[in-house]
């Protein structure tokens, strides 16, 4: 008998085993009825506050719609993290993706068409045409802008004191960021201003430099050809600024692979004295990575020749896998959460508050996804909230309205920042690198991409 | 997935089969007795692993190679687009970067982390006491988790003068080096990381082998007077080239998939001098396509595999006669 007892315990052993990988494929489902709606909240370590915060207005949104469950996911938006929750069905059904991203989902299909329910709320013509240009393809329209921003230059007032200098009169010129950074770092053996390099930060920020400088790198030649204008004369002239940094003033300080993350946690740190990111960075800084508010100065980017300041921002999306019912309430989510509180004085007071009692940053200087007077006067109304340091901030809050807002390059936007991480990254390890070499290389390969 | 325990076809006993050879009596095998002589339960026990492997390991495996031949935004069915990948891949000026990076990873871990752990081991293996401490200690950095030991050394690598291994340097007079921070330090920097959290395994391994060298070859050697030079090169070393052979193509095998390191230290940068590899596949895959591009992810990976198999096979068959 023993082999029949062999077989009914490798028997058995199988049964487990199949019994509990058909476990694994069971999925969830709601009792109570209610549509149940997976929402993106805020990035892995951030304050609690911000939870406490989103609770209370998760509860807001509840009591007003009975038949929606809102359950918060923890998100941060990542490529490779939205690539496999997509493939593995674990994307939130609602999340934000930056503009830069956008045109990527956009061209892979990879995003939800909510024409209808934009037409629906009577937002389409609302939005500034610039910013709803991001999220467009043909006249279709794929998500809600919620929130825009232009770039600015962020600066440390405690090193600017240190280093001898006034933190209410910040520079204007990229001369005097060059003096200033030299000045900080000579005074405080901090880096006097960085650069992002990695994770396709650094053709962004070139990028935006060239924008400033009055360049750009593409040419949207209107037949769906674009081409490349990497080797231009503003590109050079913003790598040679960061040449000049580097390897005469030695300024940058020691570490020259960073992006977003690495550099606001440098800054948070107070080891940076200045660095180029999106206005609205603030609230991460402060949120994610306990910066001091007293040390925290904005102002705009300098601009020359004609140039402009490179804007951005998130869209508010719906996952591209949801059935109807959760895309209803979806839409339903998104205008609460992130549209009323731009157009609507209640809505406006009662999220300005709700985040005000969490400590979370009310105020931060962003551009207006709406019109500029729907933004002012929305400030006016949560005037008694505000809490971030605006006086801090006063040369960005007034100097920016005197800068051309300029998109980002439309086509193959990722891969081209990617080949410029290249460039900047070669000008800043390699002494002897020859700007004008590096740029017909790129512009080259960028050609190549845009040709495919 | 079903998996049915249908037993293999078997010639019946009634089948005409070749004329017997011999008058030994001919053993009739039918499903009757190939239950009886075990092979039923045998299936059965291996049913969870074939399930486990056929669905985590070989169904990928499969898998990547359909999605070689495929384009996919991961939510609309894919399209066939036959070679195109392959010939997109092959058309990336970023690739012969790649091989050459990791060709030159490769081979600076062969040079520097290979012999390493040979000398550390035969050297532990001569202390009389404290061995196990002495081996607890080469294999501590194991221990660590590799993310949490490559974040502990992007400190230590800190370019500037007051960075952990700058001041060491300094004291012996050395200037402060940029370590990740230059093209023409970046790889080497990555490789004495890796060699320090590898090492330690490969140690283990060498001593445990060590054990099996006899102890009178030693003897012998002794009483021709052998020095300790020659016991070691002509005693231990061969004893344990069996295991050598293996090490190396392990070696081999696990440094042209290199990722953790360059992905973690340097993002493939500065100026693409750490670009692997595995990591041109990871940015196919995830950074600028956002998933756009996993065609041409698996079919480098393919591509990746096929090359390693070739590589493995014409290695066994060279050092065939050595290794026996």
């Amino acid at each position: 008998m023993k082999s029949s007892r062999t077989v009914a315990i490798a028997g058995l052993a199988a049964i487990a085993m199949v019994g509990s990988l058909a476990a694994c494929s069971a999925g969830a489902s709601s009792e109570s009825g209610k549509t149940e709606l997976r929402v993106a909240t805020f990035p892995p370590g951030a304050d609690e506050a911000a939870y406490t915060a989103f609770a209370e207005q998760e509860k807001q949104f509840e009591a007003e719609h009975e038949d929606i469950d809102i359950i918060g996911v923890e998100y941060e938006w990542e490529g490779p993290t939205f690539a496999v929750q997509l493939a593995g069905g674990s994307l939130p059904d609602v999340f934000t993706v930056p503009f830069t991203d956008a045109k990527t989902l956009l061209e892979n299909g990879q995003l939800m068409d909510v024409t209808d329910e934009i037409d629906e709320l009577g937002y389409t013509d609302k939005f500034n045409p610039i910013i709803l240009d991001a999220v467009k393809d043909g006249d279709r329209i794929y998500g809600f802008p919620r929130q825009a921003y232009a770039m600015g230059l962020h600066y440390n007032r405690t090193l600017f004191e240190a280093a001898g200098l006034d933190p209410d009169s910040p520079p204007t010129t990229w001369d005097e960021v060059r003096e200033a950074a030299k000045a900080i770092s000579e005074q405080t053996g901090k880096a006097g201003f960085m650069e992002m390099t990695q994770n396709n930060t650094g053709g962004w920020q070139l990028t935006a430099a060239t924008v400033a400088r009055g360049g750009s790198i593409q040419e949207d030649n209107g037949d769906g050809t674009y081409t490349s204008t990497i080797a231009n004369d503003a590109t050079a002239s913003a790598l040679e600024f960061l040449q000049a940094l580097r390897w005469e003033d030695d300024s940058l300080g020691s570490n020259m692979l960073l992006d977003w993350g690495t550099i606001n946690q440098e800054f948070a740190a107070g080891n940076i004295g200045m660095y180029s990111s999106g206005s609205d960075v603030y609230t991460a800084l402060v949120r994610d990575f306990s910066l001091n508010p007293d040390d925290y100065g904005l102002t705009v980017v300098p601009v020359e020749n004609g140039g402009g300041t490179l804007g951005g921002g998130d869209i508010a999306v719906v996952s591209p896998t949801v059935d109807d019912t959760t895309k209803a309430a979806a839409v339903t989510w998104i205008d609460w959460y992130y549209m009323q509180k731009l157009l609507d004085e209640d809505a406006a007071v009662l999220d300005a508050k709700t985040l005000a009692e969490s400590d979370q940053a009310v105020g931060t200087p962003v551009l207006p996804v709406l019109d500029r007077e729907t933004y002012e006067e929305s400030l006016t109304w949560i005037e008694p909230y505000i809490n971030v340091p605006r006086e801090q901030m006063t040369p960005f809050i007034d100097g920016v309205w005197e800068q051309t807002p300029v998109g980002e390059p439309k086509s193959k936007t990722q891969e081209i920042y990617a080949l410029l991480d290249t460039v900047v990254q070669a000008v800043l390890t390699d002494r002897n690198a020859d700007i004008d070499t590096l740029l017909a290389q790129a512009d080259l390969d960028a050609q190549a991409l845009l040709d495919q | 997935m079903t998996l049915t325990a249908k037993p293999p076809a078997m010639p019946s006993a009634d089948e005409p089969g070749p004329p017997a050879a011999s008058a030994r009596p001919k053993r009739t095998r039918n499903p009757r007795t190939w239950v009886r002589g075990g092979g039923l339960s045998t299936l059965v026990f291996l049913a969870p692993m074939l399930v486990v492997f056929g669905f985590f390991s070989w169904s990928p495996i499969v898998q990547s190679v359909i999605m070689s031949l495929q384009k996919t935004n991961l939510l609309d069915p894919p399209t066939w687009v036959g070679l195109d990948n392959f010939a997109n891949v092959l058309s990336d000026p970023l690739l012969g970067t790649a091989v050459v990076n990791t060709l030159y990873f490769a081979g600076l871990a062969l040079v520097l982390g290979f012999p390493l752990p040979i000398i550390m081991a035969v050297l532990m293996s001569e202390v009389r006491r404290g061995k196990g401490f002495y081996s607890a200690l080469a294999y501590l950095p194991v221990v660590i988790p590799p993310v949490v030991a490559v974040l502990l050394w992007k400190v230590f690598f800190d370019a500037s003068p007051t960075g952990l291994f700058n001041t060491i340097l300094g004291w012996v007079g050395i200037p402060p080096q940029p370590w990740l921070q230059s093209p023409a330090t970046a790889m080497p920097s990555l490789v004495l990381e890796a060699t320090w959290a590898a090492a330690g395994g490969s140690i283990i391994i060498y001593l445990a082998a060590l054990l099996s060298v006899p102890p009178e070859l030693y003897d012998a050697a002794e009483v021709d007077g052998a020095s300790i030079w020659r016991k070691i090169w002509h005693v231990t070393l061969p004893q344990l080239r069996g295991i050598l052979f293996i090490m190396l193509i392990l070696q081999i095998i696990g440094t042209a998939q290199v990722f953790l390191e360059p992905y973690l230290f340097t993002g493939g940068g500065p100026n693409n001098a750490t670009v692997t590899i595995l990591l041109l596949i990871y940015r196919y895959a995830f950074q600028n396509s956002l998933g756009g591009d996993y065609g041409e992810a698996t079919a480098l990976s393919v591509m990746l595999a096929v090359v390693l198999a070739l590589l493995s096979w014409l290695y066994f068959k060279l050092t065939e006669r050595w290794s026996s």
